[in-house]
């Protein structure tokens, strides 16, 4: 059951094949069995899905059936969930239960999604490796001296181990795809604002945004068409409207113009090279055209993102501050040791440290030379792509410069850390859609392929790996956890 | 408004005075034995920012939204309720409706 | 030797239903924290939506002093850490705020003095902070957190606590005229700042300035503002300089002090506000704020003179508040009075009773039907102008009709000539050594006359007439 797809689910539910409850119960075992070897989750919510499942199991006996009824799945722990626990992997919300349900919780609530648990994160999305969680480092199911990647590294993990068919994540800089990769999982970020950012925590809110991890291309375009879509509530959300994108998954396959930057090739592992190699002579063989292109500021793409991101978090965490939620430090003596003592005992390191380089970059006499220079960055590197969607429908390119690194490898040295990130945050800059999928693995460890498409062409880019997909089988690949 | 800002310097300006400047406005509590880590890593990581002084960026106008909109209007109306002691439910440190904090001398 | 130069910041709460960022209620004195809702309290993942009212009365605002609108403003967080500010930051706009540039006219030493406005833009207000309620602590309310403000900066170009005072009060009245704040001093909708700082009459170069927080009434201005001229003449005479800083007006003790608090230490670290994008004003929403604009009052008081040939200083008082000057205009409607009569009836027998009772326009115990009435009967001499009073005293206190109250007294005047006649002739008869006083000279004895003759008719008599027959019938 547990092997089976988002889209196979769905029809064994409908053709009554499988209870919803006999499916949560299924997940729920696996996941009581084999998580603490991984520790991708920080919230099993036993009671309230068996509770769900049963009020979806009688709505079917009525006829009642939605589009994804009964389908059980993980939110990753940066959703607000009413009445469920919402940490960010964070001591600072370590009990907060919020009063109100993020959209994208709500939609998926509505399209009959049975919430089994919330996944492990790094500390406020602020991370390449699940190493930051309060929590608890997450494992990579390959090999579980390895991370995940992150931030979205429960997420992945879990979806990777077939704890559960299908999650949700967030990508700020790289957090879906890159554990996608890491993991040998499909992962996807729409265009920034396509999907309402209500009730997600805000990390940097210019480039935020959420999605999904499946097992298979196909599972993301139907789970993308549910959470997608304008919300009044969220100002930065786009009222373009949303196809069927299952059913562009489904058409026939029209070949694509695909360019690579020479950017993304320069000094890259051999292995690595010699995979994406491989899976482009796919894409050729099936009439794609294949150019190369530039992109330039793809070079300094790091340095533009460690300026933006941090910028907007130092602004978006000031109001963790003890006082009408969250972590409180005791016995202190004025407003400013509250102020001090909770956030300092609350934050971890990483996410000081990015607090520390946001006020910086803002303050008085350095917002010229940083963040606003930063934002110009952002526009020629958004200028290049759009030159590139010119010529090309898609720019592809390997996901991470390398297979996922050992637990502890790279957490005392950020730089090492934040080059994980090398070819995924021009994508947040720019607000472009991208999409990792399985193409191959290097000593045993999964490689992702990333695919990037102009705004809003996600039906590109999910018909580009919906045919990969059809013709290799990388993704079919499972890890193997000892007592599974 | 008084700004006791920090001066216009060479952008490597990371040192241990300026990171206690900087703690104080972002309310972060830095111990002694932790300063020379932090400076250490906000230095390499500044390093990594200043790349971007090799591209020059005079005639671009920055970009804060990627994708060009506009703000949308709300209709003006009260639409929330009284939800207080939902909201103040898990807080201890709340007084008939109050939020409390130390006592805060003007 | 020193002139003063003066700015002010007025910060005016708009009178929106909800707040600018969220659909939380802005009514005033609802019971702590009971109108902050989640976005207000700046809980984990909630975000701002701008309210249309606030940026159509920010627009009206604009339109009104003559200023520019932006048509793709924007905004910007500025950072600091208060218990009143729930998100850590307040939103508010810094390069591009909507309103910029724009004057208003004020009367100084008899002229006309134009003050320019450097802009305005909008932002939420924060919290309060309440520090005596309890011992150890501070207790938090965030209703007024979120409710949105109009922040308008003067140029620095008022020369005295009197033009300061002429400026707010000009400003005051033209929130209240455009309907956008009830601009209610006590509760806080209108909130001042000073700048001031002294130069030297020949020179053109600006001294250093101190900025005077929140004061809430015209007259503590007006001595905020003397008491801090003077403050600096002092230092500066003795040869000291002036610190650029924040001061506290004390109205119980009459002194500015200096505010030793955080926030001046700050760097607020604008920045952008990457949750709500540029607003964008098209000429025709402008036009269409345009066409709903009430008549301001400058234009309202060069009609009023010339339609109704008021003088400058009855306009002045009618005008002064839009509602009145709207009652006034009702009156006349109602039936063909004379403006001047009506204006005068309006500013000495209404305004002293509505002043005795504190009470606004909208809640005057009179309607304008019913004080027409009134004036009708005056103008139709049914009743003497004093009777007018007595009955406008019980209309105004008890809320009756004034049919009601002349017909059941029958308090209508007597000017019927042949009853009228009978009683003068009568008085006459019984007073003749008055009459004898009076026609050797004694022409004040008139009003004694007079006086008998309302006696008798319990001041019923038309006092016109009764004058006319008695100077008639007194003549040798």
């Amino acid at each position: 059951m547990h092997n089976k797809t988002v889209s196979e689910l769905i029809d064994d539910i409908k053709n009554k094949k499988v209870s919803s409850l006999e499916l949560t119960k299924h997940f729920i075992s696996r996941i009581k069995k084999l998580d603490k070897k991984l520790n991708s989750f920080i919230t099993i919510t036993e009671e309230h899905a068996l509770r769900e499942a049963k009020k979806i199991d009688a709505d079917i006996a009525k006829g009642i059936i939605k589009p994804l009824s009964g389908i059980p799945f993980a939110q990753k722990d940066i959703f607000c969930t009413k009445n469920i626990k919402t940490t960010c992997g964070s001591k600072m919300l370590e009990n907060f239960i919020s009063p109100y349900d993020a959209t994208v919780v709500e939609k998926l609530n509505n399209a009959g999604m049975i919430i089994i648990g919330k996944t492990n994160m790094d500390e406020f999305a602020m991370g390449s490796s699940n190493e930051t969680s309060y929590f608890g480092d997450v494992k990579n199911p390959w090999d579980l001296d390895f991370v995940p990647g992150g931030s979205s590294g429960g997420s992945a993990a879990s979806v990777s181990a077939r704890l559960i068919p299908c999650s949700t994540g967030t990508d700020t800089g790289g957090s879906i795809r890159q554990p996608a990769s890491l993991c040998g999982v499909c992962g996807i970020k729409p265009t920034y604002g396509r999907v309402s950012r209500y009730g997600m925590i805000a990390f940097a809110s210019s480039l935020d945004q959420a999605g999904v991890f499946t097992t298979t291309a196909k599972d993301c375009a139907i789970l993308l068409s549910h959470i997608s879509g304008y919300d009044p509530k969220d100002s930065t959300s786009s009222r373009e409207p949303v196809p069927d994108y299952h059913s562009d998954c489904l058409k026939k396959f029209k070949p694509l113009k695909i360019g690579i930057p020479r950017e993304f090739l320069d000094g890259l592992d051999t292995n690595v090279r010699e995979v994406f190699d491989d899976s482009i002579k796919v894409f050729e063989a099936n009439g794609c055209s294949i150019k190369k292109i530039s992109l330039k500021s793809s070079k300094i793409s790091v340095s533009a993102y460690q300026v933006v991101a941090p910028a907007e978090c130092s602004s978006n965490l000031s109001r963790f501050d003890g006082v009408r939620y969250g972590y409180r430090a005791e016995s202190v003596k004025n407003i400013d040791e509250l102020y001090k003592k909770s956030r300092s005992q609350g934050f971890g390191q990483e996410v000081k440290r990015r607090i520390l380089i946001g006020t910086y970059a803002l303050s008085a006499g350095y917002y010229d030379a940083y963040y606003l220079k930063a934002q110009k960055i952002r526009k020629i590197i958004s200028n290049e792509f759009a030159q590139a969607f010119k010529d090309v429908d898609l720019v592809l390119g390997p996901t991470a410069p390398d297979s996922a690194f050992k637990i502890g490898e790279k957490s005392n040295d950020p730089i090492a850390m934040y080059l994980s990130d090398i070819f995924t945050v021009s994508a947040n800059l720019a607000g472009l859609p991208a999409m990792s999928i399985p193409m191959g693995f290097k000593n045993k460890l999964p490689l992702g392929l990333q695919i990037i498409g102009n705004h809003f062409d996600e039906p590109k880019i999910l018909s580009l790996a919906c045919h990969f997909q059809n013709i290799t089988d990388w993704h079919t690949k499972k890890p193997k956890i000892s007592g599974d | 408004m008084v700004l006791i800002g920090l001066h216009f310097q060479d952008t490597l300006n990371m040192d241990k005075t300026t990171i206690i400047k900087i703690a104080d406005l972002a309310k972060i509590e830095i111990k002694d034995d932790e300063l020379n880590d932090i400076t250490d890593s906000l230095k390499k990581i500044l390093n990594l920012v200043d790349e971007m002084n090799s591209v020059k960026t005079d005639d671009v106008v920055p970009m804060s939204h990627p994708l060009n909109l506009s703000q949308e209007l709300r209709k003006d109306e009260v639409l929330e309720d009284n939800k207080r002691d939902i909201f103040q439910k898990d807080n201890k440190y709340t007084e008939n409706g109050y939020y409390k904090v130390p006592k805060i001398i003007d | 030797m020193w002139n003063p130069v003066i700015g002010l910041e007025i910060h005016v709460q708009l009178n929106t239903k909800s707040k600018i960022f969220s659909s939380a209620s802005t009514n005033f004195g609802a019971n702590q924290n009971t109108q902050a809702c989640a976005i207000d309290l700046g809980m984990p993942g909630v975000l701002p939506v701008l309210n249309e009212q606030a940026v159509f009365m920010a627009i009206k605002f604009g339109l009104a002093i003559g200023a520019k609108i932006s048509n793709n403003s924007i905004f910007a967080r500025k950072n600091y850490f208060y218990p009143d500010l729930p998100k850590g930051y307040q939103i508010s706009q810094y390069e591009t705020p909507i309103v910029s540039g724009g004057s208003i006219n004020i009367e100084s030493e008899n002229t006309t003095k134009k003050i320019n406005i450097t802009r305005a833009h909008l932002e939420e207000d924060a919290g309060k902070s309440i520090h005596d309620l309890y011992e150890d602590e501070s207790a938090i309310d965030l209703n007024r957190a979120g409710i949105p403000l109009i922040e308008i900066v003067s140029e620095p170009e008022m020369s005295s606590a009197n033009e300061a005072v002429q400026y707010l009060k000009k400003m005051h009245s033209l929130i209240k005229y455009l309907n956008i704040s009830d601009g209610n001093m006590e509760e806080g909708s209108f909130r001042c700042d000073a700048n001031i700082s002294l130069k030297k009459s020949e020179s053109k170069i600006l001294g250093t300035r101190a900025e005077i927080k929140n004061i809430n009434s015209f007259k503590f201005v007006e001595n905020a503002i003397n008491f801090e001229i003077n403050r600096q003449s002092q230092i500066l005479n003795d040869g000291g300089t002036i610190i650029q800083e924040t001061r506290l007006y004390n109205s119980s003790k009459n002194e500015t002090k200096s505010m030793r608090s955080k926030e001046e230490a700050n760097d607020y670290r604008y920045f952008p506000d990457p949750d709500l994008l540029p607003v964008s004003i098209s000429k025709k929403l402008i036009e269409e704020i345009k066409n709903s604009m009430p008549e301001l009052p400058e234009n309202k008081k060069k009609r009023f003179m010339s339609q109704y040939g008021l003088s400058d200083y009855d306009t002045s008082i009618l005008i002064t508040d839009r509602e009145l000057s709207e009652f006034f205009e009702e009156v006349l409607n109602k039936k063909e009075l004379n403006p001047k009569l009506t204006a005068n009836w309006i500013i000495t027998e209404m305004l002293a009773l509505a002043k005795k009772s504190n009470l606004d326009v909208k809640d005057y115990p009179v309607t304008s039907e019913d004080l027409a009435i009134l004036l009708t009967y005056i103008k139709d001499e049914v009743i003497s102008s004093k009777q007018a009073k007595k009955i406008f005293e019980r209309m105004w206190m008890n809320k009756e009709k004034p049919q009601e109250i002349i017909e059941n007294e029958g308090l209508e005047q007597i000017s019927d000539l042949g009853e009228l006649n009978k009683i003068v002739d009568n008085i006459i008869k019984n007073n003749y050594k008055s009459v004898e006083d009076y026609q050797s000279g004694k022409t004040k004895l008139l009003g004694f006359f007079v006086g008998q003759v309302m006696k008798e008719t319990q001041g019923k008599a038309n006092p016109k007439i009764v004058n006319k027959l008695l100077k008639e019938k007194l003549k040798k």
